[in-house]
Order: C-alpha cells, then sequence, then structure tokens
C-alpha cells in the first residue's frame, strides 16, 4: 500500500469529449448533489405505484452516504433515476441538481454525457455488468475513449495507472484477461477502476459487496475506504448490510417502503435511532461475538487442521448413534459428459448427535453445501462412509433410499426455486406425507393445516402458488415440507440467505422454536458467522473442500485457532462504527500480513 | 424468482388490506419491508399461473385476432359442409358432383352495401364453379376442413412422440440420451418432400401389391388425410423432442426437483407431475407453431402430388386442379389460397400470444399519453387534498 495519495483528477491526460456539466474540477466539502421531493413511480395495473417518495438531502464532494433498507424500500430505483436509468413503465418527478445543472427531465442525448462522465455507477454483479467477450483492459480502454481524446497507447497507460489504483495484481498480465478469468473480488475492482476512469463527480455504489465472499468484501471495502481519501468524488452507498454501512458510510438514509424513515450522521443512526424501524433493523442484525463471551481455563476442545492432515472424528458418546457421520468422506459431482468429475470434499470426519445444532461455515465454493447434499443422498460419497441414524448409505441403491428418505429433511437456500411454481404450496408440503405415509383426502390435509401452524402460516395459504407468497413466506413453508415426516437429521443450506434481516430474524426464532421442539438434529450451513453462532452448539468452518476448525461455537468465536478463521471472523462487518473501526484496524492487518488481493 | 415476490404481510397476515393499509400509512416499524419487485408483483396478486397466462394471452391483439378468425373459418367449415354422417347447410353436399352453369360460372356472391356493393347476399354459387360446374364454394370448405384435421392430427402425433422423447432423454440423460438424440438426429435427416413423394408413391402402388380388397381400398382412401397427418406427425416431431429436452435438462436441475426427491418421489412422478407442467409453454408453443407449418406443408405436398389425392379435397389439389385457369377463372384460385394464408397466420398468431404469456419477462409498458394522464390526475387529486 502505498502511502502517498495519488491525485485522480492529475492523471487524466486527455481533454474530455464531451462538455460535462457544471465546471472541470471539484474540492472536498464542495457541494455536489442536490436532491428535492424526488419521487419514484411505477405504472403498473392502471396505476401508479410509488417506489420512492419526496426524498431530500445533499451531497457534498468526498462524503459517504448510505441509503439504507430492505429489498423493495426504493432504494436502488431512486438513485437509479438520477441517470435516467429507469425502466420504460418508471417516471421521476422533483429535483436533483448536480452542481447546479437539473438532471430530472434532462433529455437523453444530454444524459448520456453525464453517465460514465460525470456519474459513474458500480454494480452488485461484476460478472454480468462486465462484458464477457472482450479483455478487461479493453473495456476500460474502451470507456476512456469514448470520454477523452486520447491514442490508444495513452489510454492504455491511463488503464494500467487506474488498475494499479485500485490494487489489481501484475496490471500488465491482467490487462488481457477476460472477466472469467479473474476471481470475483478482482472483477469488482475493474469494475471500480471503470467508473473511476473519468473522475466521476458523483459515485453511486449498488450494493457492491453483496455478491462477494465475506473475506473478499472485507478486502473492496478496504480499497473503497481508501478510494475515498484520494479521490474527491462523493459516494452513494447503496446496501442492506448494515454492517458495510458502518464500515463506509458518514451519513445515512434509512428507507422503508418507498419513504425515508431517518436521516442523519452515522453516529447518530447507530448511537441513537429516533425511529422504531431503524431500531428494529438495527436490533434484527445478528451481532457477531454477542453470544459468546471467552472462558477461561476451560480445556479446549477445538480440532484445527495441521499440515494437510484432516480433522480426526470428535470422540462422542458411544451409546448414542449420531444423526449424521461421515468418516474419512470424500464427495464427487459425478462425471457429466466430458467434464471430469469433480471432487468438492476431501476426507472429512464429521458427527452430529442426535438434537444437536452444527453450524458449517464456509465461503462459496468450499464444498459446504456439497455435504449438505450428500448427507440427504443427492451426491454420492466416493471414499470413506457416511451414515445417517445408523443407516449406512454410502453404497445405498436408489430403492434401498426410500426408508433413508424418512429420516432426513432439507431446507433449500431459494426458497422460490426450491418450491415448485406450479404446485399450491399445501400440496408441496404434503407430498412427503402422501408418497411416505400414503394420506390423502382429509387426513392429509389435516396434517397440513398441522405444519402450517406450527409454521406460524394460516392454514388459508395451502391454495395459495409460491409467486403469491413473499420470500419469508415461502422459507416458512418450506421448513414445514422439510420437517413433515419429522426427520431425524435437517439439512438447512443457507435458509436465511436469500432473506432481508428483519425477515431472517424472524425465520431463525422460529426455526429456534421449531428444533426445541421437534429436537431433530441440524447441520447448519451458512456463510454467515453471526447467524451461525445463534444456532449452533458446535461450528465446522470449511475451505477448499477441508474442513480447517471443528469445536465449540464459543471457542471458535472467542479464540479462532487457524488463521483462515481468523481471517473469517475478523472480515464480518459489524453494525456499529467503533467497534468496527477496530475490527477494520485488526482485518487490514491480517490482509496486509498475508499480502492477499482476490 | 424476484419479480414474483410478493409485499410482504407481517406478522399480522390475517390483516385485511384496509388495516394493512393504516399499518402502511403510519408507517409502523414493525415488521419487515415490502419486498423486492413488490409493484411489479401487483399484477399477479391473487392469481394462479394460468389466470396470468391468461390474462397476458388476452391482451394481446394479434393473438386475439387469431381465436377469433380460426374460430369464425372451423364454424363455416363445420357447419356448411357437415361433419362426417351429419350433413351441414349448404346445398350442395358434394362437392365433387357438377351442376349448371350459373353467372357464367363466376362467384355469385355480392358485397354488403357498405363496402359499396348491391347488398349481401350468398346466391347459388358464392365463390363460382370449376370448368365442370362443380361448386367451389363446397370444394374450399370441404379443402378447409382436410386442411383443419391434417393440422390438429399431425400437432397431436408430433406432440405424444416430442414430449415423450424430449421427456426421457432430458431427465435420464446419459445413454439414453445418446440413443434417442441419435434417432431424433437420423429422423431430422429425412426430407420431408422426398419422403412424401416415396410415401405417395407407396400407398398408390401399396393396395395391388397387398392385394387389399375393394371394401378396405375404399376405406383407406377414405381415410388418406387422417395417415397422411400420421406419417407427417412421425417425421416433424424432432423439433418438439429437442426443444423439450433442453427444457428438461434445465429443470431438473431446479432445486424443487431435488427437492421432490428427497421427499422420496419416484422418477415418474418427478416426470409428469413436477417437470412437465412446468415445461408446458415451451411445449404449447412450439406445437402451436409446428401446426401453423403443417397446414402450409399440407397445402405444398398436395400441390406436388404427394399428398391428398381425389376423392379427397384438399385446399393444395384445389390449387393444383385449378393453376391452368388463373387467367381465365381466378377465383378457383384465390378462395383456396385466401383460406390457406387465414389459417396459417391465425395460428401463427396464437402461438406468437401463447409465447408472449408464458414470458415472464413479458411487461406491459404504459404509452406516454397514458403516463401524462394518470400524471395530471394524480396532481388534481393532490391538489385538492392540500
Amino acid at each position: 500500500m502505498s502511502e502517498q495519495p495519488i491525485a485522480v483528477s492529475s492523471l487524466s491526460r486527455g481533454e474530455k469529449m464531451s462538455r460535462g456539466v457544471g465546471s472541470g474540477t471539484i474540492k472536498k466539502g464542495e457541494l455536489i448533489l442536490e436532491v428535492r421531493d424526488l419521487t419514484v413511480r411505477f405504472w403498473v395495473n392502471n396505476d401508479w405505484f410509488v417506489a420512492a417518495d419526496s426524498m431530500t438531502f445533499d451531497l457534498s464532494a468526498g462524503e459517504v452516504l448510505a441509503i439504507v433498507g430492505e429489498s423493495g424500500s426504493g432504494k436502488t430505483q431512486s438513485s437509479m433515476s438520477l441517470i435516467g436509468l429507469l425502466p420504460a413503465n418508471g417516471r421521476s418527478t422533483g429535483s436533483a441538481k448536480l452542481k447546479g445543472t437539473e438532471l430530472i427531465g434532462m433529455p437523453l442525448n444530454k444524459l448520456r454525457e453525464v453517465r460514465g462522465n460525470e456519474i459513474a455507477v458500480i454494480f452488485q454483479e461484476p460478472m454480468t455488468a462486465l462484458n464477457p467477450v472482450y479483455t478487461v483492459g479493453f473495456q476500460i480502454v474502451e470507456t476512456l475513449r469514448t470520454h477523452f481524446v486520447m491514442n490508444p497507447t495513452d489510454a492504455k497507460d491511463r488503464a494500467l495507472e487506474l488498475m494499479r489504483l485500485v490494487e489489481i495484481p501484475n496490471p500488465e498480465d491482467s490487462f488481457n484477461k477476460f472477466p472469467h478469468q479473474l476471481s470475483g473480488g478482482q472483477r469488482q475492482r475493474i469494475m471500480i477502476a471503470q467508473s473511476l476512469s473519468c473522475d466521476p463527480k458523483l459515485l453511486i455504489a449498488d450494493e457492491p459487496t453483496t455478491a462477494l465472499d465475506v473475506t473478499v468484501q472485507g478486502e473492496i471495502l478496504k480499497l473503497m475506504r481508501e478510494l475515498r481519501e484520494r479521490v474527491d468524488a462523493a459516494i452513494i452507498l447503496i446496501t442492506h448490510d448494515m454492517g458495510v454501512v458502518a464500515d463506509m458510510a458518514d451519513r445515512i438514509i434509512v428507507m422503508k417502503d418507498g419513504r425515508v424513515v431517518e436521516h442523519g450522521t452515522s453516529e447518530q443512526i447507530f448511537g441513537a435511532p429516533k425511529h422504531p424501524y431503524t431500531q428494529q433493523l438495527l436490533a434484527a442484525v445478528p451481532h457477531l461475538g454477542s453470544a459468546s463471551e471467552p472462558l477461561e481455563g476451560v480445556p479446549r476442545l477445538t480440532l484445527i487442521a495441521r499440515d494437510d492432515k484432516p480433522i480426526p472424528l470428535t470422540s462422542g458418546d458411544s451409546s448414542v448413534t449420531p444423526a449424521l457421520l461421515l468418516e474419512n468422506a470424500s464427495i464427487e459431482y459425478p462425471k457429466a459428459g466430458r467434464r471430469a468429475a469433480f471432487r468438492a470434499a476431501h476426507q472429512i470426519n464429521l458427527r452430529v448427535d442426535p438434537g444437536e445444532v452444527i453450524g458449517l461455515v464456509g465461503e462459496s465454493g468450499s464444498g459446504k453445501t456439497t455435504i449438505g447434499r450428500a448427507a440427504v443422498a443427492l451426491l454420492p460419497v466416493v471414499e470413506g462412509k457416511i451414515s445417517v441414524a445408523g443407516r449406512d448409505i454410502t453404497h445405498a441403491r436408489p430403492k434401498d433410499l426410500k426408508p433413508f428418505r424418512k429420516d432426513v429433511g432439507i431446507v433449500f437456500q431459494d426458497p422460490g426455486s426450491s418450491l415448485n411454481p406450479r404446485l399450491p404450496v399445501g400440496e408441496s408440503i404434503g407430498e412427503p406425507l402422501l408418497l411416505h405415509q400414503g394420506l390423502k383426502g382429509a387426513e392429509l390435509s389435516k396434517r397440513v393445516e398441522a405444519l402450517l401452524d406450527s409454521v406460524e402460516l394460516p392454514r388459508a395459504m395451502r391454495n395459495r402458488y409460491p409467486h403469491e407468497l413473499s420470500g419469508g413466506q415461502r422459507q416458512r413453508i418450506g421448513i414445514a415440507r422439510a420437517l413433515a415426516l419429522e426427520p431425524k437429521l435437517l439439512i438447512a443450506d443457507e435458509p436465511t440467505s436469500a432473506l432481508d434481516v428483519s425477515v431472517q430474524a424472524r425465520v431463525l426464532l422460529l426455526f429456534q422454536e421449531l428444533q426445541q421442539r421437534y429436537g431433530f438434529a441440524c447441520l447448519f450451513i451458512s456463510h454467515d458467522l453471526a447467524v451461525v453462532e445463534m444456532l449452533s452448539e458446535r461450528i465446522a468452518v470449511m475451505r477448499n473442500g477441508r474442513l480447517v476448525e471443528v469445536g465449540p461455537t464459543r471457542e471458535i468465536v472467542s479464540a479462532p485457532q487457524h488463521p483462515y478463521t481468523q481471517r473469517l471472523l475478523s472480515a464480518v462487518p459489524v453494525p456499529d462504527p467503533a467497534e468496527q473501526k477496530k475490527r477494520r484496524e485488526l482485518r487490514d492487518a491480517i490482509i496486509a500480513k498475508e499480502k492477499i488481493v482476490s | 424468482m424476484n419479480d414474483e415476490r410478493r409485499a410482504d404481510v407481517p406478522k399480522d397476515i390475517e390483516a385485511t388490506p384496509e388495516e394493512q393499509r393504516l399499518i402502511d400509512q403510519q408507517l409502523d416499524a414493525s415488521g419487515p419491508g415490502r419486498g423486492e419487485g413488490a409493484g411489479e408483483a401487483k399484477e399477479v396478486e391473487g392469481l394462479s399461473q394460468n389466470q396470468i397466462v391468461w390474462g397476458r394471452f388476452i391482451r394481446h391483439k394479434g393473438a386475439i385476432f387469431g381465436m377469433v378468425t380460426l374460430a369464425a373459418i372451423s364454424l363455416l367449415a363445420f357447419s356448411s359442409m357437415g361433419i362426417g354422417p351429419i350433413p351441414g347447410w349448404w346445398i350442395f353436399q358434394d362437392p365433387g358432383a357438377s351442376g349448371p352453369i350459373v353467372n357464367g360460372a363466376a362467384p355469385t356472391l355480392t358485397l354488403p352495401s357498405w363496402l359499396g356493393g348491391p347488398g349481401f347476399a350468398l346466391g347459388e354459387h358464392p365463390f363460382g364453379q370449376d370448368n365442370i360446374g362443380r361448386d367451389n364454394f363446397a370444394q374450399v370448405l370441404q379443402g378447409v376442413q382436410t386442411s383443419l384435421l391434417v393440422m390438429v392430427v399431425l400437432g397431436l402425433v408430433a406432440l405424444l412422440i416430442g414430449v415423450t422423447v424430449g421427456a426421457l432423454s432430458g431427465y435420464y440423460r446419459k445413454a439414453t440420451d445418446m440413443a434417442l438424440m441419435r434417432v431424433t438426429d437420423l429422423v431430422l435427416t429425412l426430407p420431408v418432400i422426398v419422403l412424401g413423394a416415396v410415401l405417395g408413391r407407396l400407398v398408390a402402388t401399396l393396395p395391388d401389391k397387398l392385394g387389399w380388397s375393394d371394401d378396405f381400398r375404399l376405406g383407406f382412401f377414405e381415410y388418406m388425410p387422417l395417415v397422411l397427418a400420421m406419417a407427417l406427425g412421425m417425421i416433424l416431431w424432432p423439433g418438439l423432442a429437442r426443444l423439450v429436452r433442453g427444457e428438461f435438462m434445465s429443470l431438473r436441475e431446479r432445486e424443487f426437483v431435488d427437492s421432490a426427491r428427497v421427499a422420496g418421489a419416484s422418477d415418474w412422478r418427478i416426470i409428469t407431475k413436477h417437470i412437465l407442467p412446468n415445461a408446458v409453454g415451451v411445449i404449447i408453443v412450439n406445437t402451436t407453431l409446428l401446426m401453423s407449418a403443417a397446414v402450409v406443408l399440407e397445402t405444398a405436398l398436395s400441390f406436388l402430388g404427394f399428398g391428398i389425392r381425389a376423392p379427397n379435397v384438399s385446399l393444395g389439389t384445389l390449387i393444383a386442379e385449378n393453376q391452368g385457369a388463373f387467367a381465365s377463372r381466378p377465383w378457383l384460385f384465390w378462395w383456396p389460397g385466401l383460406f390457406i394464408i387465414l389459417i396459417a397466420l391465425s395460428v401463427n398468431f396464437i402461438g406468437d400470444g401463447l409465447r408472449d404469456a408464458y414470458d415472464p419477462r413479458t411487461k406491459r409498458i404504459p404509452s406516454k399519453r397514458q403516463m401524462d394522464k394518470a400524471d395530471a390526475k394524480l396532481l388534481a387529486q393532490n391538489g385538492r387534498a392540500k
């Protein structure tokens, strides 16, 4: 990390081709954006649907404004209306002035000069925002040459400079790479470099870290914090993650259902939230470390991986049959066509006792879902042994699996795709009962109603189709279905990661209640350590298909031993600016020490 | 999936809309937000999937035109010439019978007065007569019946084979897929016109070779259009099979299929209950489009003399027979041509409408004028409120 700040505006050699609005350069603290009564509406079903109502705020250069809200609160649409990127059935009214120039109602040809040039956007998913058939270098050069009079050599130099600015390793090499050859974090860095290429006055970052793993998110946040110091642009950060907000924002706007419910500085919002919705939102965020105090003088039970040797099986009471037992199990995705078989989990030793909840954490691609799918016999175990409730299913044939299916249930990550869109949800819940117990008619509907009661949904909902339910309601249906046969083991594969934070809080509460009532053993898979900490007694940390640390939750959260676990824990942002500052320093130290650039 | 997400009703799911609105107005803090895509979801609130598709379909002007035209044509054809033993209302029930020449064999149909004619009247031979005095109206409408029959039967045969083959190879993949797809490739290489010619030749010589009785021979020729339709259906299914296979391959990876498998559902149940209903859009749309192509194909084959033969009448044979009369009696050519175009166009429009209706990305975009009007209304309302 170079110490001296690089002034981005001094780097631009070419002349700006398009005349931007307002004067050329900006200074820190200067008022950039004035928004008054900005309203965004959509034409749906012959009526206006208000996506954002009467927003008013000011933004100065060098300031970070966070717009926080759950999905559907209008946070993205209100910002997109600034550059006229609304869908065809949308309309914006009110006023938004960029350095005194009105943006709302600006003709399209003028607006094109503003886009990219004065206002740049960083999108959520860098893989889809970058064009897959061009090299990333070409794409940055293209942006530069569209907006500046520049010859190709200068443009390339400038592009490399920008890539250095966002800390891409080996910029000369990466210049000629295609988006799919870079990692998610690197792609996001390229996106940021591209958006900075024209010295925008305003940078809109729409959920810039949501699609990234938590450790990568930490690195991108670090980069963005450093960029704040180096560039003079004002930043609008759109996010639903209070932890990210605590890390970055100077001022915060909290939105709910299209309305601004609270507007204040970071300290005001986090320190003394006034509006009940803000308070509730903050309370709903699972707070890492809240449930575990460090213990002194207790023998450590955590097992960690050393020298590539797999973690041995945790010793347990030999008189109980474990609900799930994996012994030296390796799991493969079978070969399909020309694609060779892929081994996603290596020599896993894991034991889940009846009634126990074990959290399995790791980043995307670490193999945690693989273990979950193997436990319900959707994937084959090629080496080692797997048994569920004492039944060895390692080499079971499809025919033998039917009695086994009664003992396991699975809740999938995306409740939208795990329910058949063409079946009423009541039928989906009843399917396991119909197939295993042959229940039909009145008897079946009685059981379905009981299950709906237990997940706190009204009985009338059984006749609805999945698309008519909200995300939270759909996930409750998914849970009800998984519990229909009262399984001994439940696999929960990221059941709450597709949900909004307040919905997540409710679903997790329900989950805890149900676990106590039915007493099933559970393998809870998640990338969110804070959620896992809330629910589970033990945690298993996974990386690159191997378990790296297994132990009681308390020990892992308060005193992680494996460096990867330490990094994972330090990267989780917490919704508290002061606490987050401390964590950030720790995180940055770890990143600097390991020189990781993903 | 997000666009389907509906307004989330918080803890008080039982709340009436009125209560819900009140809660919203006060912006009561309890409960989550309304969820992503809440606005778009309004359009599908409380509707089943079929109702949504139907709602989109009837908004498609072309599709409605197609439906009405096709219904009118079938009604006219079957009511005037009758179905099987039931006679129709038209005086000349036998298209092959010739009669005295009326009006110099020209059409007697007159336009209604609002179109500048002397007033609407059918006359004795509304579509005219051919050179030996056969009634063109009876012939054309009999031909329309044949075309519709061929279209429906061909569609059903292709649907049955295509869906079965596609479903099996898409669901089981591996060896099953290999075998079935190679068969599909083989059928795909057969040129329809050449095959039609060979089959036509075969049909002409087969009765003699096999020594069929006269009765059997007569029956066989009477049901000739049916036989032709089935033969064509049996070579036109590969396109549908490939599409269904692709759809099954992507659907079988969806989580709800895994979820059904974990619940213990058999392969048969997964295919019929879980995947097939989700592929119905692709199947319906492509069968419809296949059917419109079938109308034209049957005509082409009959025109070339490989398809329908006398005594059966089809629109293609009519054109073929009368091509020499193009200059002297153009109506013998125009009327069958008009019906071919109308039928093929209508079915195509219906297919288009279905495709749009089944595509979840189809959105209704309001015109600028509509939005302006609503804007003005809203402004007036707010003005009054203040």
